[in-house]
């Protein structure tokens, strides 16, 4: 008799069907049940970090009426900064900070390894692009008056970022360690030296001793790739989070809805 | 009233305040007190790692440097009508960059008026524009100095004769050791060609510019100069 036979460990009993091949006739596909994997992954990710809202949250903002390409330079700016971030890394693979080698070691860089002097002037015209960027970034959000309340921690965040970007463009300027940038980072020293008081002992502070030499390249290595990119990434994280939770502003030129105009988009 | 308000209130003993389990007399409850332990504890684990990076950072402004004497040829390679360029090495351990020119002549008792001593036999003018540290070059045509950045012009004993810079170009001591000329460690003059511990490019050093632009406490001019 069938009731006499031993139940079935729970491994191998047959699957109940699913709600989408109850009837038995359809054949699903491969490509079906990849899809049913990636979906209940993400389900399990999103059940243990309630990551969705968040994306929601981030990517489906309402934004206002007669937003345009401008809107696009933040994101630029952003792009340009990870641009630099991943030519960076790369860079460093091959990059010798001391002070005899660091010539040396950029200009095999540029001339020996496969597309290292298309990766380096990515990086090295990419800063420009970025710094370009992030001022137009700031011209389109001064004259959109997009400072104004409540976006104004915003704009202070923001000048940080430009201040963090010139830092970068000054500590990564010295690296290649050629007349050029020996001298250019002088000039940049000693032009920070003519603050009062303070301004010698920041010099020394900078140079890690009375002349550019090579604690100081070390010591601008050590700030351009390691704690002015993460400064400038934690920022950029609160910018990220500020633009999402106040949203943006429409164009100046743009003019509120009068109740007249919602009434006759919804006829 | 308003007196009264004033008044600093009387601490409640944790019995006072009711809380149960209290010792008598005791003022610092166990949650407060544990949660102080805490934040002291945080504190000092930040701190040994903190204080001795920045020590770290820091500790190159008060190294101690040693003035170097390096020469620089025999005393008879230098005239007092005109300079004679030289290699120095500035900064060691960098190669070719830590080195920098400088012009030297020598003393001119019909041109120099500054009082003479063992150390200014001969002159040293170093190649380091006072605006921005641009290196300057001497043209022997209008025996001038003059920087390639920002226009800066010197006359011949080095006093600024025009454009941005800040006070007159920096010189070296020099010194005659069993007939060579030796040259040692950078001081700053002023515009009347009075000695200063060196200080960097851009800090002027007439009026209260000496007070103003600090010079490092470890790097100073010889005593006595």
């Amino acid at each position: 008799m069938a009731s006499l036979k031993p139940p079935l460990p729970r491994a191998l009993r047959p699957k109940p069907k699913g709600p989408s091949e109850d009837n038995g006739h359809v054949e699903r596909g491969r490509k079906d049940k990849l899809a049913d994997k990636g979906i209940s992954t993400i389900d399990w990710i999103d059940e243990r970090t309630s990551l969705s809202g968040g994306a929601r949250w981030v990517m489906f903002r309402k934004i206002p009426k007669g937003t345009n390409w401008f809107y696009t330079l933040g994101s630029a700016t952003m792009f340009a900064f990870l641009s630099q971030a991943v030519t960076g890394v790369i860079l460093a693979m091959y990059y010798d900070p001391s002070a005899t080698r660091a010539y040396e070691s950029v200009r095999y860089i540029t001339n020996e390894v496969f597309l290292g002097e298309f990766v380096r002037g990515m990086h090295k015209w990419g800063s420009t692009v970025m710094v370009v960027l992030v001022f137009l970034h700031m011209a389109r959000t001064f004259f959109f008056g997009a400072y104004k309340y409540p976006r104004e921690l915003n704009w202070v965040i923001g000048v940080v970022l430009l201040i963090l970007t010139l830092f970068l463009s000054f500590t990564g300027y010295l690296l290649p360690f050629d007349q050029r940038s020996y001298w250019a980072t002088t000039v940049g020293v000693a032009i920070n030296g003519t603050g009062p008081l303070i301004g010698p002992y920041l010099n020394d502070f900078l140079r890690a001793g009375p002349e550019i030499g090579v604690t100081t390249l070390a010591r601008f290595y050590a700030l351009h790739m390691l704690v002015l990119p993460l400064a400038l990434a934690a920022m950029i994280g609160a910018h990220l989070y500020l633009v999402a939770r106040l949203g943006t502003t429409a164009p100046p030129w743009m003019k509120a809805d009068t109740p007249d105009d919602i009434r006759k988009d919804e006829t | 009233m308003a007196r009264d308000r004033k008044q600093p209130k009387k601490k409640l003993t944790t019995e006072e305040a009711q809380i149960p389990g209290a010792f008598e007399g005791e003022t610092v409850s166990r949650r407060r007190f544990m949660t102080g332990t805490v934040h002291a504890a945080g504190g000092i684990a930040a701190a040994a790692f903190t204080l001795p990076a920045v020590g770290f950072a820091v500790a190159p402004v008060f190294e101690k440097q040693e003035p170097t004497w390096e020469s620089v040829g025999a005393i008879g390679d230098f005239p007092d009508d005109t300079y004679i360029p030289r290699t120095l090495t500035l900064v060691r351990g960098i190669g070719d960059v830590g080195k920098s020119t400088v012009y030297i002549r020598k003393y001119n008792p019909q041109l120099d008026d500054e009082e003479r001593d063992e150390y200014n036999e001969f002159i040293a003018i170093s190649t380091r524009c006072m605006h921005l540290g641009c290196p300057v070059r001497f043209v022997a045509a209008s025996e001038r100095f003059i920087c390639p950045c920002h226009g800066g012009v010197y006359d011949f004993q080095g006093k600024v004769s025009g454009g941005p810079p800040v006070r007159p170009l920096d010189r070296f001591y020099t010194r005659v050791r069993k007939g060579e000329l030796e040259v040692g460690p950078r001081f700053s003059v002023n515009s009347e060609l009075k000695r200063f511990s060196p200080r960097d490019p851009g800090m002027p050093l007439d009026g209260i510019g000496q007070y103003v632009y600090p010079a490092r406490p470890t790097v100073r001019k010889i005593p006595g100069t």
